[in-house]
């Protein structure tokens, strides 16, 4: 076994323990921080796979600007910092199951495609990423008018939300 | 290979061979020699915390018209150690209902916020990785730090320490944007994220081509670093001590240390952007004269932080989010095209620096006056109003 | 080396947690914090596809990019969603927010 699989062995059970933890533990605020630590190993395996960039963004955004929203949501809805109540639905048993059924037919699926099992190839000497990403952001050949409508879509997202969690003077 | 053209690689090369000569395999032997490394590093860094202590503590009685700690040791230099013993024989206290996983990795991970710029500071020209995202990882870091502050705040089970906690998370979010736009502004005359690579390609000092952008991210890291004027999350008048309230002994010395270490790390990011970082005379000779210049240049604009700190009175929170989303966003949007613009167009000519210099003064002269204009229309309707009151 | 079935058995794995959450979790809060889970699961996938097939070739980590943008989107959307509806009926349990249900 090498270095890097050990690296992705840990890093992968880091990430799916976490995961785990968001999605049963009852105290919120708690949730919110296993969340962190999810991201943080998504982000570490962005750096395995040659991704710097991704990873940093990754990092800025859901760790710096999403999980901090998360948690001011979580203190904002809450009038006591306990908990009380289950966390989970009366059906969760069935929730369950259909994820299980989703990751074997998931697993299932992939596994019979012909590229399952392939290795990685060499990573060219030399090459930037970074820069050759910013050229396929900008140039019109390739992607400037996906970033543009994404750009659109987040600004007007942001307005949306603004005006919808918007607290107008004399309600209440 | 010549030691002092770079001794790191040198030692590095060294405790390498020393340790395959042992039978470890290499890649082994590189991981523990890079272990090694950071251990040395952070160790070294931790020291100069120390003394950052007691630099800080002369500093803020020089403003102060005192002389500051003189008794322990010559010039007072063994206080920080005295203070030191202090912290770690007191009593750790965990107040009722705190949340004692997370009360105990808050400090932590604010010390990690910290530790981590260190890996793409550019001590020298060898030392300190030239990471291709450098800029944007110095921006993620900030975000750790963040969620530390964030962290106590909440663990805490305390009022005031959350009503801090979420004031600094406010100003730290708000002031990113002005901080990555006076980044933008390094990246784009060097042409690359990497630190050390902006560094080498300052023939001259950003702070002459882009004086503008060096004032915005002096303001924006001042926020950044949670210090006066915009020491919000500590108000002592208002909410006793902020985020860490609750803390005592070597915890709370954690926060202060990595509060005064984070000063020091951003008076290095200030020195490698717009000082020229490690250049100045026979570096080129002696690549390891580069630590003694940067380290000076580091600590000048260490002492800048500590000079607006306590000559500075602390400012309200409204009025603080106001001059960054009123004054410095829309300023940081207009600045980063123009200085794009004027890079482009001047950077083959013969007076280069100087076009560029008088442009960020044209600009700046522009602001205030527009400003000028502005306060005087409101001023002018303010009395207006009282006129046909009075 | 790492073959790129275990990337993909991981994020298959990310992607039925994240799943999991979102059905059987009673917050609303908890269930966005679940669709941010499937969104990671499917970051992983497209960075790990973009190493895999051919590195020059920017397009997984464009996708991955504009995933982000719609990461934030949907979590500034769906926060103020659930703020808005705690202040006006004082819940942020799913099964408690049905004046629509017929």
């Amino acid at each position: 076994m090498t270095a890097a699989q050990i690296i992705f062995l840990i890093t992968a059970a880091v990430i799916l323990g976490s995961a785990f933890m968001v999605v049963t533990t009852k105290n919120l605020v708690h949730a919110a921080l296993w969340l962190i630590v999810t991201l943080f190993g998504a982000a570490v395996l962005f750096a395995t796979l040659n991704a710097g960039f991704i990873a940093v963004v990754q990092v800025v955004i859901y760790i710096g600007a999403i999980a901090i929203l998360f948690i001011f949501a979580v203190m904002l809805t809450r009038r006591s910092m306990t908990d009380t109540g289950p966390g989970l639905n009366r059906g969760w048993w069935l929730s369950a199951a259909i994820a299980l059924l989703t990751f074997g037919g998931l697993v299932w699926l992939v596994s019979g495609w012909g590229g399952f099992t392939k290795a990685a190839p060499a990573y060219p000497s030399g090459f930037d990423a970074v820069a050759a990403l910013a050229h396929a952001l900008v140039s019109p050949e390739a992607f400037v008018l996906p970033f543009e409508v994404a750009s659109v879509l987040l600004l007007a997202a942001l307005v949306g939300a603004v005006y919808i969690a918007f607290q107008r003077k004399g309600e209440e | 290979m010549d030691f002092w053209s770079n001794p790191v690689k040198f030692l590095d090369d060294w405790l390498t061979g020393v340790f395959s000569g042992w039978g470890m395999a290499a890649d082994a032997a590189r991981v523990l020699t890079a272990f090694v490394g950071i251990l040395v590093l952070i160790t070294l860094v931790m020291v100069l915390d120390i003394f950052l202590v007691w630099l800080e503590r002369k500093i803020v009685s020089r403003f102060q018209d005192r002389i500051g700690p003189n008794r322990v040791g010559p010039f007072g230099l063994i206080q920080p150690f005295a203070d030191i013993i202090k912290l770690i024989i007191k009593e750790n206290i965990y107040p009722v209902g705190v949340d004692k996983a997370v009360f105990n990795l808050a400090p932590v991970l604010m010390m990690m916020s910290v530790l981590l710029l260190w890996a793409v500071l550019p001590l020298t020209s060898f030392l300190g990785l030239d990471l291709n995202v450098g800029v944007l990882y110095v921006i993620g870091v900030g975000a750790l730090g963040t969620v530390a502050i964030i962290m106590a705040g909440w663990s805490s089970n305390n009022k005031y320490a959350l009503l801090g906690s979420f004031r600094q998370v406010a100003v730290m979010i708000s002031y990113e944007i002005p901080m990555v736009a006076a980044l933008l502004i390094p990246t784009i005359f060097a042409g690359s994220m990497g630190i050390n690579s902006i560094v080498a390609a300052q023939d001259t000092w950003y702070i002459v081509l882009a004086p503008l952008a060096f004032l915005l991210f002096l303001v924006s890291a001042t926020a950044e670093l949670g210090r006066a004027p915009f020491d919000l999350t500590e108000a002592e008048s208002e909410l006793i001590a902020g985020h860490h309230i609750e803390y005592s002994g070597m915890k709370f010395g954690l926060f202060y240390a990595s509060e005064l270490l984070h000063a020091f790390t951003f008076g290095g990011f200030i020195a490698a952007f717009f000082f020229g970082g490690w250049r100045g005379p026979w570096v080129e000779a002696y690549p390891a004269l580069g630590l003694f210049y940067f380290i000076v240049k580091a600590t000048i604009a260490y002492w800048l932080f500590g000079w607006i700190k306590y000559t500075f009175p602390r400012i309200r929170i409204d009025k603080m989010l106001d001059l960054n989303w009123k004054f410095l966003v829309p300023f940081a949007f207009v600045l980063v095209p123009f200085l794009a613009l004027m890079h482009a167009l001047l950077r083959e000519t013969s007076f280069y620096a100087l076009g560029m210099f008088l442009a960020n003064i044209a600009l700046g002269w522009a602001t205030i006056e527009i400003l000028r204009r502005r306060a005087h229309g409101e001023r002018a309707k303010v009395e207006g109003a009282v006129e046909m009151h009075g | 080396m790492i073959p790129l079935s275990w990337y993909l058995t991981l994020s298959a794995a990310l992607f039925s947690i994240g799943m999991f959450g979102v059905l059987a979790r009673k917050n609303a809060v908890a269930i966005l914090l679940g669709i941010e889970l499937m969104l990671n699961a499917v970051n992983i996938n497209l960075v790990s596809f973009w190493r895999y097939n051919n590195p020059v070739l920017m397009d997984g980590q464009v996708f991955a990019i504009i995933v982000f943008a719609v990461a934030a989107a949907e979590v500034a959307v769906g926060l103020a969603l659930v703020i808005s509806i705690y202040r006006r009926r004082n819940t942020v349990v799913a099964d408690e927010i049905d004046l629509m249900k017929w």
